[in-house]
């Protein structure tokens, strides 16, 4: 099986927010949240990179380990993913998650957030796959159909890059030795406690 | 004749040039002969965490939150809510059962002392003291059970009656944890309304500790309405509700007065003092009802032995009857004279 991960490219992302476009059409993402978003380091300053993140599926995963309820699961594919009928909305999560991907539908309404939604890695959730209750809750299952997450798959300048952690790296070690420079794997120390040596 | 002005023009302009590169040809010989390196003053993830503990930049949708690129405190805060607090709290609540048992079974249950006194009976709160003093402690058992389940109830409940029974459990444990918090924050205002006065330390308290109190030995040192272990629980009570409150809102509205840091810190002072708050009141649980008879009469009825009054409350006792015309026997309709 693969270790999924997600690996963004910060010199070649444009921040043209392709992929949080395609993520919030793909999976008819509520109003209000993100499951990817696009952000902007050193705005308007020499030097300036953006990079795009969402959910990174950690390795030992923060959300997982704080849930009180125990609601997360990670797949064979170590695809870290949820169950909205456990989840109590206490917004844990949401604090350990270095990355700021917990999200709920009411965030500042007085405690009772909702269920919390993520980047699932379009790979649904604990219901059958590719079912109607599992795309309502959970947006759909790429994966199961053998595709990777749209976000990275129609990024236009191919700075996202999703797939197998050895493969993806391999591509961006082969990139930044052709090229001569790379920023890095933006947030895989945090992640995966590894970084993309070059 | 245009000709010769377009040389002319021509020649100046060389010239400035020249004069231009000569001041310009020490900066110039710096600079790399090939394309200028895209890098050379890229952003860098450890550069960046070097000046900042947070990666932050800008972002382009309307949630300002999501400008936070990474915040690798969350990791700490993990390590802090599972690797510290289970057992911090284990060893607050256990350690006080296990002192108290210890209290119980050396000491046991002071008796009340009998006295001609005795079975006449004096009024010692108020209906309205007795329903702030419920209507707080009520919701402070249901606000510390469902605390204490965002902790210990995956450890212990969850094994035993399955995820989705203790995931329905604790969702209706989270709604009363944030809806209860209201009426209990409401009792800490009422209580510092019609207590704080009584609770003002003075020199009676300072030789009441050193007396240990009256739990050491037999002797009963001077109080007034409150002793100062009384005196010691109304300022925990209300100096925890008021920090549980604010920590506790601060979680309740994100991002009105911290940032995400802020509330990790805010859930880290929260558990801490909430787990602290719970083990010292099971001892104000225990001395109010097993470890001491008498006591519960004043929080039950409202009315006390008049005996147990004058060797706990014996200066408390003389006001009041100081106060009270027909003497310490006071007819239910009235007010407490205090």
């Amino acid at each position: 099986m693969a270790r999924m991960k997600f690996l963004c490219d910060a010199d070649r992302c444009i921040e043209c927010n392709a992929c949080v476009t395609a993520c919030k059409n793909e999976h008819e993402v509520p109003w209000g949240i993100n499951r990817r978003r696009v952000v902007t380091l050193n705005d308007g300053k020499p030097g300036e990179r953006s990079v795009s993140m969402a959910c990174m599926h950690c390795t030992d995963a923060p959300c997982a380990s704080v849930c009180p309820v125990n609601c997360f699961y990670t797949t064979a594919d170590a695809v870290v993913l949820h169950s909205k009928d456990l989840c109590i909305g206490c917004g844990y999560c949401f604090y350990a998650c270095p990355f700021g991907a917990p999200q709920y539908p009411r965030v500042g309404n007085f405690g009772s957030r909702g269920k919390m939604d993520k980047c699932t890695y379009c790979t649904g959730g604990p219901e059958p796959d590719l079912s109607t209750i599992e795309y309502e809750k959970y947006g759909s299952n790429r994966l199961a159909e053998g595709k990777l997450p749209l976000c990275a798959e129609m990024c236009s300048t191919k700075a996202l890059l999703a797939g197998d952690g050895e493969m993806i790296a391999q591509i961006y070690r082969e990139r930044v030795i052709k090229r001569g420079y790379g920023s890095g794997a933006w947030g895989w120390k945090t992640a995966y406690r590894e970084t993309v040596a070059i | 004749m245009r000709l010769g002005t377009t040389i002319s023009r021509t020649f100046v302009a060389m010239m400035a040039l020249v004069a231009v590169a000569a001041i310009d040809a020490p900066v110039r010989a710096q600079a790399p002969t090939t394309a200028p390196n895209p890098t050379a003053d890229s952003v860098n993830e450890d550069l960046l965490f070097k000046q900042d503990p947070k990666i932050h930049g800008r972002i382009s949708i309307p949630d300002q939150k999501a400008a936070n690129l990474i915040q690798p405190q969350g990791r700490e805060w993990r390590l802090f809510h599972e690797g510290w607090m289970p057992w911090i709290g284990a060893a607050a609540i256990l350690g006080m059962i296990a002192a108290l048992a210890l209290f119980f079974f050396t000491r046991g249950r002071i008796k009340l002392e009998h006295s001609e006194e005795s079975g006449r009976k004096i009024l010692r709160f108020n209906g309205f003291e007795r329903f702030t003093h419920w209507m707080t402690a009520s919701c402070f058992v249901i606000l510390g059970l469902s605390g204490l389940n965002y902790i210990f109830g995956k450890r212990l409940l969850m094994p035993i009656i399955g995820p989705e029974a203790f995931a329905t459990l604790a969702q209706w444990a989270k709604y009363s944890h944030v809806y209860l918090a209201w009426p209990f924050m409401l009792g800490i205002v009422f209580m510092v309304a019609v207590w704080l006065r009584d609770n003002i330390p003075n020199k009676i308290d300072w030789q009441w500790i050193k007396a240990g109190g009256g739990f050491i030995g037999k002797a009963h040192p001077h109080a007034e309405r409150f002793n100062a272990g009384q005196k010691v629980v109304f300022w925990m009570v209300t100096g925890f509700g008021t920090a549980m409150g604010i920590t506790g809102l601060m979680m309740l509205f994100p991002f009105y007065a911290t940032d995400i840091n802020g509330m990790q810190v805010m859930q880290g002072i929260h558990s801490l003092i909430g787990v602290v708050f719970i083990a010292a009141i099971l001892a104000h649980i225990y001395i109010g009802s097993l470890g001491m008879e008498g006591a519960y009469d004043a929080m039950g009825s409202g009315k006390v032995d008049l005996a147990w009054a004058r060797s706990h409350h014996d200066l408390w006792v003389e006001k009041e009857q100081a106060k009270t015309a027909s003497g310490p026997q006071l007819r239910p309709h009235q007010a407490p004279a205090e």
